[in-house]
């Protein structure tokens, strides 16, 4: 008998990390979507000035980064699955994979940008 | 002993038409997934770049979506939208051993696929 082996034998759970975080995040978008749309079916922004206010409520802000946040890491697992069940040879998945994460990067600073940088 | 395991027959049916309800749910929830990442996302994000971005911006965007084939375009991302919310909150509650038996797993599977087809008819509704 080997005594004292420290070594986690179903490995650092990684993988369970992903999925809970995937389901997590979907959680988070799911309400955003409902209260997104319940507050956009009610107000109907009719022109410009009544769009830009809606985006300017810190509450809307707020919303909509943690959105994108959330969506952020739910796409980045959700195109990984896609790209390691389709894409074998490895240099073309990490090019994929890479592409994805700085796309998805791009994303969350040019929401940052659109909610706030005006 | 038995020698190296003998080769199995493979058989993917991949035609569509003759998959169970799950199967469609299944692939839909990929492909709608994939096509949400791109390019719903990018062209999502630019149209709030540019629709608050400035009154000529919104006006020019406004003007873009009351063409018919615009609309069209927005009811088809409604239903890639509307079927991965309906099938994902299907396997989080599958994931909370929720309906997880054959016969539920395949009525809300068929559910999943009726309500995403009508939040598609109902932004149809909305807009046109």
């Amino acid at each position: 008998m080997v005594k004292g082996y420290a070594k986690n034998p179903v490995g650092a759970h990684y993988g369970t990390g992903d999925w809970l975080l995937q389901r997590l995040t979907a959680v988070v978008m799911a309400g955003y979507t409902v209260f997104a749309f319940l507050a956009l079916i009610l107000h109907r922004p009719p022109n410009y000035a009544a769009w830009k206010s809606v985006f300017s409520e810190m509450w809307f802000q707020v919303g909509t980064m943690l959105f994108v946040a959330s969506l952020l890491y739910h796409a980045w697992v959700g195109m990984r699955d896609i790209i390691m069940d389709y894409v074998k040879p490895t240099s073309m998945r990490l090019a994929a994979e890479f592409a994805v994460a700085f796309v998805l990067l791009f994303y969350l600073v040019w929401t940052a940008g659109i909610l706030w940088g005006r | 002993m038995s020698a190296a395991p003998k080769t199995r027959p493979k058989y993917y049916d991949l035609n569509l038409a003759h998959l169970p309800p799950p199967g469609l749910v299944s692939i839909f929830h990929r492909v709608s997934g994939a096509l949400l990442f791109f390019p719903a996302l990018p062209v999502a994000l630019y149209i709030l770049h540019v629709t608050l971005g400035s009154q000529e911006g919104y006006d020019r965007w406004a003007a873009f979506f009351s063409r018919p084939a615009v609309k069209l375009i927005v009811i088809l991302a409604a239903w890639g939208y509307a079927h991965h919310f309906f099938a994902g909150i299907r396997y989080l509650l599958l994931d909370l051993h929720i309906g997880i038996a054959k016969a539920p797993a395949r009525s809300s599977a068929v559910i999943v696929l009726v309500l995403g087809f009508l939040a598609a008819l109902a932004i149809a509704w909305c807009i046109w």
